[in-house]
């Protein structure tokens, strides 16, 4: 069975069946990454555009690969928004992009909403590669797929998503992915750093990181994003880290719980070196299976029609 | 020259007239007769059979922005008054947001001089501030007597307590309304109203309470100087109470709301697209509710347009980075019909009040009266057209509204004022 969309926004709305899709699909992709030879011939003859009007190393990288791994053409471009905002319009560039007869964008931005204005204005698969604060749907997929090795089923998996979850993208979409399968959500961190009204979501909330190492299988640790600090949401790094930074004696209360980090870390601030170099912790296979699902969400709509 | 207007349902709440099926000889602009007129008049005028279409004192939009000088390109003086006859409006009020400000007897001359010899009177609110900056009051007396019937910072509110506080002492030696956009600065980073559609829609949140902050504030401040608050398009549930509560106390304030405020909810913000994106922006079904009863009880006394013409390719940016607001001259007397009147929420003579009366009496401009002798400043409404938006049809520069397409039930037939008609299409001296 296809996917229901021929476009990857989010995960708002997204099935359980082409969540499942993705998943299992990646599976085979990730066989594919340890052989000696990692390159697959399916995508051949189709190119994507990488636009990123953010920065980005980990995710752009990752899609490159997953790109060139399945033998497409890949075209880059990279330019900060601000840039963009005093020359062309968005609209003028994607037009002109188009014209030079690609198949797929991979775009992320700075401002929520891009990727859908862009299926407005142009024909490609559109891939979103994180809009703002609102979604990056392939980093959830990344770590359902990881819990998923890890535990063998997503359904039932207490996760909690520790830290600034107003302004992450990787929140929500872990939130509607996780949700969808079966999970049970919560949220934890300063109360400056939680949308009101998140429990409309589905998902329950803690300010007590104690609480929610000891209640949870999984925390998903997101980066502190140090401008953050300047609009006043928390006093100081070192209050963060000392009521909500995930240490190794706090892993004390539950021994067995899994660290997910969409990284790149700030280590001492969200999370110590301990715990980011340590047993509990699956950042780097996240990383890999980054790839795979990036792979397996490529192919699918890249072979949809 | 003469015109006979046919079988219309003459109706003013004002001085009580509600008469059906008269007819009114207009001389040279003048009216000279109501009631029978006899057939020999018939065969010296430009006779128009109007079949029971009501005529009402010429309605005003009180919240409009002319984009002169400064933004030609969206909007000129006399396009922004040709858009509003197309929409039923004989009198606008302009907001000061131009570049340069509304805040010299110049641009206020400029403004005037541009908009003579239009069927559309244009009324200048000037800026409070210098440059509407918030610092320094603006020459208030030197506007008023140039011709400014408001002040106002709109776009921003006035910026602190200490120059709302003179702003508001100052103007009372004028008696001139300070209409007052009511936004927090602090709190106003945001794309769209607060809640969990902002949240999975991924926009910065822009809180309620910003604006009731503000509210608050200048009730508090009118209060205790007497000066006269209006505020600017209302949207909030807690606003509307706190004003009612206000108007109970005996405090100088009133207040107006737009179409898209009693018509449009945040959930249309799903599709990004920036003709919902204005400011204040859409609220919550709760909210809207609160309007229209707001509307009801006469805690909001006027209706208005907030007409905010864009060029496409502002409207075109991001949603996060677009511009707010719509052009609203050509569809606010359609959608208050169609939402307001053919829903039973408001009667004609509230429609009548809500758009020609209060905002008049708030800006003390005389409300046209239907009296021999007196020049005819009309609106004539057609109630139950039933018709589509088009604005390739629109008179405005600009196009960004989220109404293309809709239909409604209501809309203006034509105007009359200056010796002009606007009527199918086009403007006729009379």
């Amino acid at each position: 069975m296809p996917l229901s969309s021929r476009h990857l926004l989010g995960l708002q709305g997204v099935p359980k069946d082409d969540i499942q899709l993705i998943l299992e699909t990646a599976n085979t992709f990730r066989e594919v990454l340890e052989r000696p030879i990692k390159k697959v011939p399916t995508l051949q003859g189709k190119t994507i555009v990488n636009l990123f009007y953010e920065n980005s190393t980990r995710t752009r990288i990752s899609f490159e690969l997953a790109e060139k791994r399945l033998s497409s053409d890949t075209i880059n471009f990279s330019q900060s928004s601000s840039s963009v905002k005093k020359g062309e319009s968005l609209k003028d560039t994607i037009r002109n992009i188009e014209a030079m007869k690609i198949d797929m964008i991979i775009i992320r931005h700075s401002a929520a909403g891009t990727p859908h204005y862009l299926t407005k204005i142009c024909n490609a698969n559109i891939i979103n590669a994180g809009d703002g604060i609102h979604e990056h749907p392939t980093q959830a997929l990344l770590d359902m797929y990881s819990l998923k090795e890890r535990f063998g089923k997503l359904e039932g998996l207490k996760v909690c998503i520790v830290g600034d979850v107003a302004h992450s993208r990787v929140a929500l979409s872990n939130i509607y992915g996780l949700i969808t399968m079966g999970a049970k959500v919560s949220v934890c961190g300063p109360s400056t750093m939680i949308p009101r009204f998140i429990e409309k979501l589905g998902v329950n909330v803690t300010y007590d990181i104690d609480e929610a190492i000891r209640d949870n299988d999984v925390l998903n640790v997101l980066r502190i994003q140090l401008e953050r600090k300047a609009g006043g949401y928390f006093p100081s790094l070192r209050e963060y880290a000392k009521y909500f930074g995930i240490t190794q004696e706090r892993l004390d209360n539950n021994k067995d719980i899994t660290i997910l980090h969409p990284g790149p870390i700030n280590r001492g601030v969200e999370i110590s070196s301990e715990v980011a170099d340590g047993n509990n912790q699956i950042i780097l296979h996240q990383v890999t299976n980054g790839v795979a699902i990036r792979m397996a969400v490529l192919y699918l709509l890249g072979t949809l029609n | 020259m003469n015109v006979i207007l046919k079988d219309i349902n003459l109706f003013n709440p004002l001085s009580k007239i509600d008469q059906k099926k008269v007819s009114i000889l207009l001389k040279d602009g003048i009216i000279s007769k109501i009631g029978n007129i006899d057939s020999k008049e018939f065969e010296n005028s430009e006779v128009f059979e109007l079949d029971s279409k009501y005529v009402v004192p010429g309605f005003i939009d009180m919240h409009v922005h002319l984009r002169e000088p400064g933004r030609e390109d969206e909007e000129t003086i006399v396009t922004g008054s040709n858009a509003a006859a197309n929409g039923g409006f004989t009198e606008i009020a302009c907001m000061p947001n131009t570049s340069p400000a509304i805040d010299s007897a110049e641009i206020i001359n400029f403004i005037k001089k541009h908009s003579t010899k239009h069927l559309v009177n244009v009324y200048p609110i000037a800026a409070a501030s210098l440059g509407r900056n918030g610092e320094v009051l603006s020459p208030i007396a030197e506007l008023f007597e140039a011709g400014a019937v408001a002040l106002s910072d709109d776009g921003v509110a006035i910026k602190t307590s200490s120059l709302l506080r003179k702003v508001l002492e100052y103007s009372k030696m004028y008696d001139l309304p300070v209409i007052e956009h009511c936004e927090d600065e602090t709190l106003s980073d945001g794309a769209m109203n607060e809640g969990i559609n902002s949240t999975q829609l991924g926009l910065p949140p822009l809180p309620s309470v910003s604006e009731d902050l503000i509210v608050s504030r200048d009730i508090l401040m009118a209060e205790y100087t007497g000066g006269k608050i209006h505020i600017a398009h209302i949207s909030t549930k807690k606003s509307i109470q706190l004003v009612r509560k206000a108007k109970q106390k005996g405090i100088n304030i009133t207040a107006e709301v737009t179409p898209h405020h009693f018509t449009l909810t945040e959930d249309y913000l799903k599709s990004y697209d920036t003709n919902y994106k204005m400011n204040p922006p859409l609220r919550t079904e709760e909210d809207v509710n609160a309007v229209i009863e707001g509307l009801k009880d006469g805690t909001i006394d006027c209706i208005v347009s907030d007409h905010a013409p864009h060029s496409i390719e502002e409207k075109e940016e991001e949603f996060q980075y677009a511009p707010n607001g719509i052009i609203g001259l050509e569809t606010m007397i359609g959608l208050s019909l169609s939402e307001l009147y053919h829903k039973k929420i408001l009667s004609l003579k509230e429609i009548v009040e809500k758009l020609s009366i209060n905002p008049r009496n708030i800006l003390k401009i005389p409300v046209p009266q239907f009296s021999i002798g007196e020049p005819a400043n009309f609106t004539i409404l057609d109630l139950d057209s039933v018709w589509t938006v088009d604005i390739s049809k629109f008179k405005s520069k600009s196009r960004n509204t989220p109404f293309d397409k809709r239909l409604l039930s209501g809309k203006s037939f034509g105007v009359i004022n200056n010796n002009q008609m606007f009527i199918d299409d086009s403007f006729v001296n009379i």
